[in-house]
């Protein structure tokens, strides 16, 4: 028997040492990509469900969109002569992310732009992945709205995918195409903005919403909104999938959420014809989507679990200030990028207390040796 | 300290630190401990512990007894080396060490007669009715030092007990990097000299009570220490959940003591030693059969090896001759690694001995070291959360990346234990680590050099200020000769004149 000795390069026999390795020599195994794969799943039964809801026209716009987001980040890594760092599936995120975040029947232009803006003056000017201040999505969606308030204020009742009114492929190329007029019939509008325009014209919001089109709220979803809105429960159960699956965790959605509902509540209680209930705006908007993907940002969220409730918290109770009181029905993208502004703030306060120091950086004082200190 | 700070402190916590890295420790962990024959050559370090390296007493061409000292502690914190077999000593010169760096280190080479005779060995008979000084003594007689990694030398730690008053003795059974299990089959095979060497130790320090902390993953051991235990009052076996960095001390001692030791102090400080099992063990051999350490129970892991598992090894023997008896390598590893996975350091080569502090080889294949290239930080927060210490890895990357070392110290870079929680979850794969380190090996080193400049201008000015001295005492000597020499001109002149006026009227 003669066992194989370690021979070549392991040795010193010829001269060359194995190149330096720091420890540790093993990995827990995640990877950017395989998180942004998660989150990704996460989104689809919501994303299908919208698909379905809005039928062709949709699914052109989110296909822009994204597509518009790939080309933006490869052209910005060519500029700067960087790798392509498609693979790690941030900007198709992105995309994604914004495209969930329009109406549904928006024309193409608007998704071209909005993933341009994403990208570009969202994410690569700031140096690319993990540099931006602010969420690129939100930053996309902001710039759309406060540019073209019109087209981003277009809702279409739903058409669902095969149903009779429903366009064809070859008509939904013309509708994101050309963005023809969409008539009165098949726009509507959606829970907060129709609640928001009456409630300026002196109706209280309960005459409002009875007196208002069919499709405002639905608990199934069958409603008017963008992508990302109308399937708010299929949002929740992807929400909940990423939390189990351990990619967020509980802070953020549920600072958020207790941001939004707290002060509905009370507001709700005090004046219903004034305020809308805690269960309509957690339902609309983009309270859900934003609660679970969009504030959870790593890169534009704080990191410590007490900076996540503040933060959270935050851009809930903003959200609502917004909605309530605000020049515009939703709030949630302007609350996003307020506490984002916010994050590098936060997380200089909400710092964990280091083993050993006290919370300001000095060393503990030694425990008095005649206490008791066994478990 | 108020009620915020308590919500805090909760907030902040919510979570359990740590990771729980694949264990791996299977198919190693099940071998019995086998015993390594002693090669033909030996090499030892004279610098096998932390503080100042040993003294060599030998001569080339000495022949010398198994347990012979061959060379002595020198200064406060030091340990001396025995001969781990009988020989003759063939060379005391630079070997490459078992370091990355593959540096050379000073060494005594021992070339074995193959017979093992022991040198006459002296163990007390009845320990405990000597007084813990001796006890001390005959430890760092024996070469004894922390066989967990840390090789700090136990004499220094017991004594250190005797003055601070320890309350609880902790032995160190957690054992929570993967691949490794020695201390888990030492626990399972050599119980009963474990509990003997922990109340030993309790004898030595003044501590009230044992614990000796295992991890939950190994019920044999934890079996097999409570059995050995069993009819010692004062020694307890805890079973502390399997998580990685359980076996750091200040972690251990939070799980097992509720204490938490202040930064910038030491366990003692708070009433708490300590120890590994395995320096438990050792302290057993030292004092009750007067052996001092020449070998210790090692692991040999990783997908490259034959034949995994736990090897009882001359302190000494070359790493090639060690793989060679455990079957040779199965193919070429990428990687040779002394100690465990998370924190172990990579040698350079396969020609350098075992040392005291090694708790095991890991011979690695690419699959097992794989590792991407690093992507940029997406700020998940899964290095905060693993973090052990509370920390925030990433943001003293950032600053260090940019050069900006003071601010990764004001983030608390100093209270980093280097465990490699954060770069093992980091999903951006960047190697963590390795920034810190570098950064305190700089700001070590710019220390040594402002210590330096220090010394250098501090003997500066005391020779400019010696120099001034001088020159004021030169003028103040030729002051003084000047003004004897105008007295003194004045007294001849003086003498003259009436020696003059004296002679005038006669």
């Amino acid at each position: 028997m003669s066992p194989t000795r370690i021979s070549g390069s392991i040795s010193t026999d010829d001269g060359a040492l194995p190149p330096l390795a720091a420890s540790p020599h093993a990995h827990g195994g995640v990877s950017v990509a395989q998180v942004m794969l998660r989150v990704m799943l996460a989104l689809t039964p919501a994303t299908l469900f919208g698909f379905w809801l809005f039928g062709w026209p949709a699914i052109n716009l989110f296909a822009v969109t994204v597509g518009a987001c790939l080309l933006a980040e490869r052209f910005c890594e060519r500029l700067m002569g960087r790798r392509s760092s498609l693979g790690d599936g941030s900007a198709l995120l992105t995309g994604w992310l914004l495209a969930l975040s329009l109406p549904p029947w928006a024309p193409a232009w608007i998704g071209l732009l909005g993933g341009f803006i994403a990208i570009v003056v969202g994410k690569q000017v700031f140096g690319g992945l993990g540099q931006n201040l602010f969420n690129p999505a939100m930053v996309a969606r902001v710039a759309l709205l406060v540019s073209f308030p019109v087209a981003m204020t277009q809702w279409v009742v739903p058409q669902p995918l095969f149903s009779a009114a429903a366009p064809g492929f070859i008509d939904s190329l013309r509708i994101t195409a050309e963005a023809p007029a969409h008539p009165d019939a098949v726009t509507s509008a959606s829970l907060l903005g129709h609640s928001k325009t009456e409630l300026s014209r002196g109706v209280a919001i309960p005459d409002a919403i009875a007196s208002g089109p069919q499709a405002l709220f639905d608990w199934a979803g069958m409603r008017t909104g963008s992508l990302g809105e109308t399937g708010a429960l299929l949002m929740l159960a992807g929400g909940l999938y990423l939390l189990a699956s351990g990619i967020i965790r509980w802070h953020i959605p549920a600072a958020v959420l207790a941001g939004i509902a707290l002060p509905a509540l009370i507001g709700h209680a005090v004046d219903p014809a004034r305020y809308l209930s805690a269960t309509q705006h957690l339902l609309s908007g983009a309270a859900l989507l934003g609660a679970f993907f969009i504030a959870t940002d790593y890169v534009t969220s704080p990191n410590t679990p007490a900076g996540q409730l503040v933060f959270g918290f935050g851009i809930g109770f903003l959200t609502w200030i917004i909605r309530s009181w605000g020049g515009y029905p939703e709030g949630m993208a302007f609350a996003v990028l307020l506490m984002n502004a916010l994050t590098p703030v936060i997380d200089r306060y909400c710092r964990p207390r280091i083993l050993g120091r006290r919370r300001d950086g000095r060393a503990l004082e030694p425990t008095p040796l005649d206490n008791t200190g066994g478990a | 300290m108020g009620f915020f700070d308590k919500i805090f402190r909760h907030l902040a916590r919510s979570e359990p630190w740590g990771v729980h890295p694949d264990e791996r420790k299977r198919p190693a962990s099940e071998a019995p401990i086998r015993r390594l024959p002693v090669p033909p050559l030996l090499y030892l370090p004279l610098s096998q512990h932390v503080g100042a390296a040993a003294e060599p007493i030998v001569r080339i061409g000495q022949k010398v007894l198994k347990g012979e000292c061959l060379a002595t502690a020198t200064g406060n914190i030091s340990a001396p080396v025995h001969a781990p077999t009988s020989g003759e000593i063939v060379a005391i010169g630079p070997i490459t060490a078992p370091h990355p760096s593959g540096l050379e280190m000073t060494a005594i080479t021992l070339r074995s007669d193959m017979e093992d005779r022991w040198a006459p060995l002296d163990g007390l008979a009845d320990p405990l009715a000597h007084s813990p000084q001796e006890l001390a003594r005959r430890v760092a007689a024996a070469g004894i030092v922390g066989l967990g990694g840390a090789t700090f030398p136990a004499s220094v730690k017991l004594g250190l007990g005797h003055r601070s008053r320890i309350r609880t003795l902790i032995l160190n059974g957690s054992e929570c990097e993967p691949y490794l299990s020695c201390d888990d089959r030492l626990m399972r095979e050599r119980a009963a000299g474990i509990v003997r060497g922990a109340v030993l130790m309790r004898h030595a320090t003044g501590a009230r009570e044992v614990r000796i902390g295992i991890e939950d993953n190994k019920p044999e051991a934890i079996a097999a220490m409570r059995a050995a235990a069993d009819g010692h009052a004062d020694v307890h076996v805890c079973v502390v959940p399997a998580r990685y960095p359980m076996g750091s001390d200040r972690q251990l001692i939070i799980e097992l003591t509720g204490i938490e030791v202040p930064a910038e102090s030491r366990a003692a400080d708070v009433g708490v030693l300590v120890h590994n099992v395995g320096t438990a063990f050792a302290i057993h051999q030292a004092i009750d059969l007067g052996r001092p350490l020449v070998s210790r129970v090692m692991t040999l892991n990783g997908e490259a090896l034959a034949q995994p598992g736990n090897y009882e090894v001359p302190i000494g023997t070359l790493v090639d001759d060690l793989l060679a008896f455990a079957g040779g390598v199965r193919f070429e590893p990428a990687r040779l690694v002394m100690g465990g996975p998370m924190m172990g350091l990579v040698l350079p080569s396969a020609k350098v001995p075992v040392v005291k502090g090694c708790s095991g080889i890991l011979a690695l294949s690419a699959a097992e070291v794989a590792r991407d290239e690093p992507d940029a930080c997406i700020r998940c927060g899964s290095c905060t959360r693993a973090c052990p210490v509370g920390l925030l890895p990433l943001e003293m990357n950032a600053r260090i990346a940019n050069g900006a070392l003071d601010a990764a110290v004001a983030l608390g870079l100093h209270d980093c234990i280097g465990c490699g929680c954060c770069a093992w979850v980091c999903p951006a794969r960047i190697p963590l680590v390795q920034a810190f380190n570098h950064a305190k090996g700089e700001l070590a080193a710019h220390d040594r050099d402002k210590k330096r400049t220090d010394a250098t201008r501090r003997m500066a000015e005391a020779r400019a200020e010696r120099l001034e001295r001088e020159a004021h005492e030169k003028a103040a000597a030729a002051a003084r000769r000047a003004a004897e020499r105008k007295a003194q001109k004045a007294r001849e002149a003086a003498a003259s004149a009436a020696s003059n006026s004296e002679g005038a009227p006669a």
